[in-house]
């Protein structure tokens, strides 16, 4: 931010491309959805609270999936629940990012071969962006993931959204 | 009550022929009844001034596998004014496993139940609800069951890692 101080002491004129600026809007707050579906939500929590401190980044959790652009699934997604999963991931508005959190909804976790009951990674139900591996991850993993997303998000182009190009990569 | 006596003073009630095996090596001590005429004796334990059973702490199903052919389901009672414990086991049929409902004894036994039936498909005669309670109700099969195989997809989503 001191480059953009710098740049507005000078006559209060900033040239940037409106791609980056949207980009740098949006990266800027990515509002995750408020729920958790096992204990990797209690290091999601703990990432939000003091020590870690999630709104420095301007993470601020949302209870509507209207409201929120980052879903984090973190923890086990059952088959019970896969349903409610994709129905919220559904209710978000576009541009929708989803965070893979922990073992579990990477690819199914400690429940990998006996667990009849456990979808075998979120990415069976919805499109993933980002996976936080560990069990559970640490705040800092997760972080790390969101970082990432930054990342991500910081490369994107409006003149070929992303949902478009995948529209038209599955159409071909 | 020590479990001697409760044992003495339960054959008493139910008569020995009702009592099939005793187990001291439990913990607490069981006593395997038959799945005939299980709710009369069950409400006798429950409404006995001595026994007052007025706690159904859990009900346990058990699958013994298609070599032993048979289930169990395993009651754990307590006594609330008298701090007795006692386990109540009944096997039954693994083909038609079938029991005598108990939810008009305890209320507990309604959602355990249910949980048993849900895990291993045991049916519990006048039931007032008797349908799964925590996997999906078109769910197919009961997954505790020792030859339980899961379904390749469910509602069109692979089940095998």
């Amino acid at each position: 931010m001191g480059l953009l101080d710098q740049k507005l002491a000078q006559g209060g004129i900033v040239i940037s491309k409106l791609e980056d600026l949207i980009n740098w809007a949006r990266l800027s707050s990515m509002w995750p959805m408020g729920f958790g579906t096992a204990c990797c939500a209690i290091e999601f929590m703990s990432a939000q609270a003091t020590p870690y401190d999630l709104d420095r980044f301007g993470i601020v959790p949302r209870a509507s999936p209207r409201q929120s652009d980052v879903m984090i699934v973190a923890g086990t997604v059952t088959f019970k629940m896969a349903d409610r999963v994709r129905r919220l991931y559904e209710q978000m508005a576009e541009p929708r990012y989803v965070i893979s959190m922990g073992s579990c909804s990477n690819v199914g976790g400690p429940y990998w071969e006996h667990g009849y009951h456990v979808v075998k990674g979120v990415d069976r139900i919805i499109p993933v962006d980002i996976y936080v591996p560990g069990c559970p991850p640490r705040p800092e993993a997760l972080i790390g993931g969101l970082i990432k997303l930054q990342e991500k998000i910081r490369g994107e182009s409006i003149v070929a959204p992303r949902a478009l190009e995948k529209m038209l990569e599955d159409e071909a | 009550m020590t479990f001697e006596e409760l044992t003495t003073h339960i054959e008493n009630l139910l008569g020995a022929e009702a009592i099939l095996r005793i187990d001291e090596q439990c913990t607490p001590g069981a006593i395997e009844l038959a799945p005939t005429d299980l709710l009369k004796h069950m409400e006798v334990l429950h409404a006995d001034e001595q026994l007052y059973f007025d706690q159904l702490s859990c009900i346990t199903g058990l699958d013994n596998g298609p070599e032993a052919n048979s289930m169990e389901i395993i009651y754990q009672l307590y006594s609330i004014p008298f701090n007795h414990h006692l386990t109540i086991k009944v096997k039954l049929d693994r083909e038609a496993p079938v029991v005598s409902s108990l939810s008009s004894v305890w209320k507990t036994a309604d959602w355990h139940e249910r949980e048993a039936y849900d895990l291993l498909g045991i049916h519990f005669e006048g039931h007032p609800d008797l349908r799964r309670i925590l996997l999906p109700a078109d769910w197919e099969g009961h997954p505790l069951r020792k030859d339980y195989k899961h379904q390749e997809y469910y509602r069109g989503v692979k089940v095998a890692y």
